[in-house]
């Protein structure tokens, strides 16, 4: 016990001693922390003051973006704002009043700047008013011997030149919000914007460039004494898109006629998209500026839908423009040949359910170089009966449809093709055979973009290549893969698409394009966007011209030029156009006859 | 090895009620210290840093209350052991480094990067208390016995110099010689080990690498390259020296919000925090931190066993290393070494050991009168 006890004294003793070395070391840091602090401070207050070196982040200038001839789709301007540093500011509610005059702000304004330059260091500038104009740079410029601390900035604005033709490709920058901030520094810059839309996001990486540094001493009231070292910044790189801004705009105003419209012309072997235009468009600069909330709620509450891309991010039935589908898939699985004949009584029973024709009063007796280009229902009725309901989407699958493009935009959406297994997995019931009727003709479950439909139309009549629609043009020439369709049946579907057009028995002979070298092939599509009630097709009401917009037809056009050997597809809607034949067929000659007149020239 | 225990041992709850509130909220004060400081580093953002601390800290809270539970009997029964796997842990990490996995000195768990240098650090102090638990005075003093704690030591050192962290090294010898002290060792030993050293210095220095012979020579004459390495540590005496007895004031740091100032959320905290806060603000710290160190040594001088006591003069000495060589290092009284102020600097390691101490402190002191048997 004794032996312990001087172990413990012996312990007690040394862990004073180490306690107490630790107190005085401890304490020389106080003496040193007083001899730097309280001392010497006059000295490194003046060090301190006298020599600022830092380091700032030179923002690149952003990459532009030129359609397939240069024109440019966006590009940057000089823009100016007005900055204050509180540090150098005598009165800082005079300058604030005096400011509040010449640039005409708001009290909310005012408030939020007193805010942030309450939060902000002394030194850090803060912005009073973005975008000034000529006008207003000029006043600043003359008032600033009045008021110290005031700086006019120059910075980059995005400016997009052909904004409401161009807003849902090119989509558009604006400032960095929360989410978008990682490790990068840059994104941090007052006045950073980076894309968010279109292909200004998609291709965001390559459009910023890189930021250079720079190192410069300055003063305590922030004046440069010198530059240290400067890394110059890297401009982003171009972006050239394949689009046509001249049918770009041309295609946007014939939509116009409409309310709300969509189409997509496409470059049939390599997929390049000559125009992407869905109408209305909205300004895409006001992003760049910041939107108004009050703006943002319209623009999102727009009834014609503005905001949204209609091309990639509408998903429509397809309607009649699906029957080329049913019909290859039909010739294929050998169900029928050239000369199968169905009869057209203007409407087919299957169980205590009539499924009608458009034409009520039946086409007759009909093979398929009739029923194509007269878009009788009750013929792909009787295929789809023999055919299956796997066979027609295994075949629409091929041609790209239920799938995203993988075009360079954001928001593209992959349409629906429906098929027994997707219906248990999806509604846990098995499949029946009037949705095989209605898909046979577009409708039903069947959901498909227009973009995926002019690609539809541009494997068709590009001999059965895989082509996938491209909107950046690139050195490299795609190879597309070959799609393995016999070609007697593929010509057999594009003589009935070119009968629809030029033969005086199709429905949209009107339509036709009748200028030599030009004329065009096609399919016309009506569909149905509220099921037609027993008492509504009675009456004939379904067809009523008073019936409110949002509950008529879509119209839908799908086609191709020239018939021989084409160049050109397009797939067009017109949202509750009512018909297909009469409204989106003549927007799509327009289209394809725009698009070949221009081609032409370049 | 029998352990005789005459007292019952705590229930959980039991011993949850009896730990020490002031502490755990000293703890929280000097970290509380920390986020702010790491809000004005991000300009007055919680993110990137503040936020993720206070994670940190909740989790070293958490961590720190689950090992207080722990009886100080089973510490020393997993002292070995638990060495046993740092050591593992810390050759695993150089043969990782080796076969060219990347030079990873930690393991990745998501908050908290647990490094294996780290958990040698505890693993240590309470292995080398364990072994001077069971040694009477007499033997302490025979030449023979100190030769297994001082091959203990190297061992981990050898490892960790190699990664290089000096700084750890430095921490893990300093605080194993405090052990040794307190434990009885001679004090002609500790001279001759100390002359020993110095005279090894000629010998060792071509062994550093030369950002560490480069960080001495500055360290010594910081004003001879104004632009490069005595950079950090000149900007980092102006920004304190002005500082003044009040500070700029919060957010207001000229030196560390124009970038001056490197690492400033890590290593050169201390700096701008007195920068902003002043001399009264640095000395709060320091204060808060004594307080720490106080408590520490109040517990072992209180504790009836031998083991709890070393532990606990083990622990409280790393957290005053730690301390004191990141002030110094700031203040341009040590070379720049980069090690961080515990609790308070962004990061999860340092506060993680620093932790996990004071649980083990507050182990020992809810066992203080337990004898614990050899």
């Amino acid at each position: 016990m004794n032996e312990k006890n001087e172990h413990q004294r012996l312990f007690t003793r040394r862990a004073l001693i180490l306690g107490g070395a630790q107190g005085v070391l401890l304490t020389s840091l106080i003496g040193r922390m007083y001899y730097l602090q309280i001392l010497s401070n006059e000295h490194y207050r003046l060090l301190s003051d006298k020599n600022r070196i830092y380091s700032r982040l030179i923002a690149p200038s952003r990459g532009q973006i030129v359609d397939r001839v240069g024109v440019l789709l966006a590009t940057n301007q000089s823009s100016y704002r007005a900055v204050i540093i509180q540090e150098q500011v005598e009165d800082l509610s005079k300058t604030l009043v005096g400011l509040r005059k010449i640039l005409d702000l708001s009290s909310e304004k005012i408030d939020h700047v007193l805010e942030e330059i309450k939060r902000k260091p002394r030194f850090i500038p803060v912005t009073v008013k973005d975008f000034l104009t000529w006008e207003e740079v000029a006043k600043v410029q003359l008032k600033l011997p009045d008021f110290p601390g005031v700086i006019v900035e120059e910075g980059q604005e995005r400016f997009y030149p052909h904004a409401l033709a161009t807003c849902h490709t090119v989509g558009y920058v604006a400032s960095v919000s929360e989410e978008d901030l990682d490790e990068d520094p840059l994104l941090e810059l007052p006045g950073f914007r980076i894309g968010k839309n279109g292909i200004e996001k998609v291709f965001d990486q390559q459009l910023q460039g890189r930021a250079g540094v720079q190192q410069v001493e300055v003063t305590a009231r922030r004046r440069i004494v010198r530059t240290l070292s400067t890394h110059e910044s890297i401009s982003g790189v171009d972006v050239q898109v394949s689009m046509d801004l001249q049918l770009q705009e041309t295609v946007m105003t014939i939509l116009s006629q409409y309310k709300a419209a969509a189409a997509a012309v496409l470059e049939v072997n390599t997929g390049e998209v000559l125009a992407c235009a869905s109408y209305p468009g909205f300004n895409a600069n006001s992003f760049v500026q910041g939107i108004s909330k009050n703006d943002w709620t319209q623009l999102i509450q727009d009834p014609y839908k503005a905001f949204n891309n209609k091309v990639i991010a509408g998903q429509y039935s397809p309607g009649s423009t699906f029957k080329m589908i049913v019909a290859l898939a039909a010739l294929e699985a050998k169900v029928i040949n050239s000369t199968t004949q169905f009869f057209c009584g203007g409407h087919t029973q299957l169980g205590n359910h009539r499924f009608h024709c458009w034409k009520k009063e039946g086409h007759g007796s009909i093979n398929l170089s009739v029923a194509i280009p007269q878009s009788c229902d009750i013929f792909f009725f009787e295929i789809a009966r023999l055919l299956g309901i796997d066979l027609i989407a295994a075949m629409a699958r091929r041609f790209g449809l239920g799938e995203k493009s993988g075009i360079e935009l954001t928001g593209e959406k992959s349409g629906l093709v429906p098929n027994r297994s997707w219906k248990s997995m999806v509604m846990g019931k098995s499949w029946n055979l009037g949705e095989t009727f209605n898909a046979s003709i577009g409708q039903g479950y069947v959901l498909s973009t227009i973009l995926q439909l002019a690609m539809m139309t541009a494997r068709l009549c590009n001999g059965g290549k895989s082509v996938y629609p491209r909107l950046v043009k690139s050195d490299t020439v795609a190879e597309f893969e070959d799609m393995d369709l016999n070609q007697d049946h593929l010509q057999l579907v594009l003589e009935g698409m070119n009968r629809t057009i030029n033969d005086p028995i199709g429905v949209a002979y009107s339509a036709r394009i009748t200028e030599p070298g030009f004329e065009m092939a096609g399919k016309t599509g009506t569909t149905q966007v509220k099921s037609i009630t027993r008492r509504e097709r009675e009456l004939d009401l379904h067809k009523d011209p008073n019936r409110p917009w949002e509950v008529r037809d879509h119209a839908l056009f799908v086609g191709f030029a020239p018939v021989v050997s084409p160049r050109f597809a397009v797939a067009t809607i017109v949202e509750h156009g009512e018909s297909g034949r009469r409204v989106a067929t003549p927007l799509g000659r327009d289209i394809l006859l725009a698009t070949q007149h221009r081609m032409s020239k370049l | 090895m029998a352990f005789i225990s005459r007292y019952p041992r705590f229930t959980h709850w039991q011993r949850l009620g009896r730990l020490n509130l002031w502490i755990i909220a000293l703890l929280t004060v000097i970290a509380s210290i920390g986020f702010l400081m790491l809000y004005s580093a991000a300009n007055g953002n919680l993110h990137p840093w503040a936020s993720k601390q206070i994670l940190r800290f909740m989790v070293g809270l958490v961590i720190m209350v689950g090992v207080s539970l722990v009886d100080m009997r089973t510490w020393l029964t997993v002292a070995y052991p638990f060495y046993a796997i740092a050591l593992l842990l810390l050759i695993g990490v150089e043969v990782m480094g080796l076969v060219g996995m990347g030079a990873q000195r930690w393991i990745d768990l998501y908050v908290i990067n647990l490094q294996p240098s780290e958990i040698m650090k505890i693993a240590l102090i309470l292995t080398l208390a364990r072994y001077f638990h069971v040694l009477d005075p007499k033997e302490i003093c025979k030449l023979r016995t100190l030769l297994t704690p001082i091959v203990l030591i190297v061992l981990p050192i050898l490892l960790v110099m190699r990664q290089p962290d000096l700084g750890t090294a430095l921490i893990i010898v300093l605080s194993s010689c405090a052990i040794f002290w307190v434990a009885g060792v001679r004090r002609w030993k500790f001279i001759a080990a100390g002359s020993f050293i110095l005279g090894a210095i000629p010998f060792l220095w071509p062994f550093l690498r030369e950002y560490q012979k480069k960080r001495i020579f500055v360290f010594l004459n910081p004003e001879s390259d104004p632009l490069n390495s005595g950079y950090h540590i000149l900007q980092s005496k102006i920004a304190l020296g002005s500082g003044g007895l009040f500070g700029k004031g919060f957010l207001q740091g000229s030196q560390s919000h124009l970038s001056f100032l490197p690492e400033k959320q890590t290593d050169f905290i201390f700096t701008m925090l007195c920068e902003e806060f002043g001399f009264l603000g640095g000395l709060l710290v320091l204060t808060l931190y004594t307080i720490l160190l106080v408590y520490g040594f109040g517990v072992a001088l209180n504790s009836r066993s031998q083991f709890s006591r070393l532990v606990v003069i083990g622990v409280t000495t790393t957290l005053f290393l730690y301390v004191f060589i990141n002030v110094a290092m700031v203040m341009g009284l040590l070379p720049a070494k980069g090690l961080p102020l515990p609790l308070i600097s962004y990061g999860g390691t340092a506060m993680l050991t620093v932790l996990f101490g004071q649980g083990l402190i507050f182990s020992a002191a809810l066992y203080r009168d337990v004898r614990i048997g050899h």
